[in-house]
């Protein structure tokens, strides 16, 4: 089984997690910028949050064959602090880097003004940056978050294609198929999605324009969700086809659409063990100056 | 007769495609050296990314020819400021090719801190590409063999680091002896790079 995990911040995970992910077939993930459980009170404080997610998570993930790329983005949580609006004027540098497969984490938590005032002008930086968007949708009052952000994205006019809306579960997902947006799903030990209803829903709504991600982060979260999930599409009768379908090819085809994925390394197979650019080998002995 | 050594990276060419595509951003840099940051975050997009024939990688050459560019724009006075923005602004693989482009700015030791910043992270691409020529002529001696030794800890071979045998003294391989040392009291390997260092001397090179 391989494993594209859409959603995870591998950040606040250990090199064991990134052992066991590799073991049961995860080869890429893509982590969203997001809250950090302490609210940050100064845009420097992102700027090294945003920095780790493009140099040294991507170094970390590639010791352990995992390509990793990130999206950026203001958070819905903190974008309602003043403090630290200016991130917004920092999204442009970040936006063309190569390991930027997406703005995201962009949406709402508590549907403030401020919230949407920042949300609309990320979609808009997405279209500037020929990015797709992955959109958070609140744990609080979600149907009406989910609402509101289908009809956010609607007015923007940014393509439904390019928009993942995620953590949808059974009385969000029919709204967002309607608008012809992905759907995204986290698995959670006891929030969130489990297993069995993520396998009903795909019997129920089919397999395109879905991806299942584990979300994992410092709260209770399993980085494993992703493989249990394909477990048990394949214990309900989905064939290694499908599960292939949802966990691999699915996040390869909407992440695609920036044109910034890397997958050579781990998608051939290659002996990341024997790369000789992660170690910082030259292809040839440094010119003696 | 010995072949001619690569060229470094500032210096070195593409295929024609590509050298092509990178003309063009170079250009806009030119006219604009305020438009470096974006083009060096373009640049593998553009230009390609992979090995090149003369061993750099594609996507190096292209960013620190355009680094240099834009020093070469801006001229003496503003060069260094540059330079350094394109290190500060830039992701793990923009800021490598900063650092692969020192040797030709002609900055004198003005862009040491960078060297220093790379050599303080554990990204051994970083710490590779700052040992190299830039490295060997300006980095104070200390700095330079904690530098060395780094490269022994994080497994980068000792090939990428410039001048090894120039720049080595009895201090450094007194550190060398003692990593060593500590490495076979644990009952662990010494990296091979570590002996052969130990067994190479000046008169015995």
């Amino acid at each position: 089984m391989r494993i594209f995990d859409p959603h995870i911040h591998m950040t606040s995970r250990t090199t064991d997690d990134y052992e066991a992910m590799h073991d049961a077939g995860v080869r890429a993930v893509v982590e969203p910028a997001f809250w950090l459980g302490q609210p940050r009170t100064s845009v420097g404080s992102f700027v090294d949050y945003f920095d780790g997610l493009l140099g040294w998570e991507r170094f970390r993930a590639a010791q352990h064959g995992i390509a990793h790329h990130a999206t950026i983005a203001l958070n819905p949580k903190e974008a309602n602090d003043p403090r630290c609006r200016g991130v917004l004027d920092l999204l442009p540098r970040y936006l063309e880097k190569d390991g930027v497969v997406a703005v995201g984490e962009v949406g709402f938590d508590s549907m403030t003004r401020e919230e949407e005032d920042v949300f609309v002008r990320q979609l808009e930086l997405a279209g500037e940056h020929d990015l797709p968007v992955l959109v958070h949708t609140p744990h609080r009052d979600k149907a009406a978050g989910t609402r509101r952000t289908l009809e956010i994205v609607a007015q923007v006019g940014i393509a439904p294609e390019r928009v993942v809306v995620d953590h949808l579960n059974e009385v969000t997902v029919d709204v967002v198929d309607d608008a012809g947006c992905w759907a995204g799903f986290s698995v959670y030990p006891d929030t969130k999605m489990d297993e069995a209803r993520m396998v009903r829903i795909l019997q129920r709504r089919g397999l395109e324009r879905v991806m299942i991600n584990s979300a994992a982060d410092w709260g209770r979260s399993d980085p494993l969700k992703t493989w249990r999930t394909g477990q048990a599409m394949l214990a309900a009768g989905f064939t290694e086809h499908d599960v292939d379908h949802v966990l691999w090819r699915n996040p390869v085809a909407f992440y695609g659409q920036s044109g910034r994925l890397l997958l050579d390394d781990v998608d051939a197979g290659a002996d990341y063990a024997g790369n000789t650019l992660q170690r910082g080998e030259p292809l040839t002995p440094a010119a003696q100056g | 007769m010995t072949p001619d050594p690569a060229p470094t990276a500032t210096r070195a060419r593409l295929a024609s495609g590509a050298e092509a595509r990178l003309e063009e951003l170079i250009t806009e840099v030119r006219r604009d050296p305020g438009r470096l940051s974006r083009a060096v975050a373009r640049a593998a997009r553009v230009v390609g990314r992979g090995p090149n024939p003369d061993g750099h990688r594609v996507e190096d050459v292209a960013r620190a020819r355009l680094v240099a560019a834009a020093a070469e724009a801006t001229g003496p006075a503003g060069a260094s400021a540059v330079v350094e923005d394109a290190y500060r602004t830039g992701d793990a693989d923009e800021r490598r090719a900063v650092l692969l482009a020192l040797p030709d700015l002609d900055l004198a030791a003005a862009a040491l801190p960078l060297v220093e910043d790379a050599l303080r992270t554990n990204d051994a691409r970083l710490v590779a590409a700052a040992m190299g020529p830039y490295a060997a002529a300006h980095l104070q001696a200390e700095a330079w063999r904690h530098g060395v030794l780094k490269c022994l800890f994080v497994g980068i071979p000792l090939t990428a680091v410039a001048d090894l045998e120039h720049r080595r003294d009895a201090e450094l391989d007194r550190m060398v002896a003692a990593y060593a040392a500590e490495r076979e009291a644990a009952g662990r390997e010494v990296p091979p790079d570590a002996r052969a260092l130990l067994d190479r001397t000046p008169s015995n090179p």
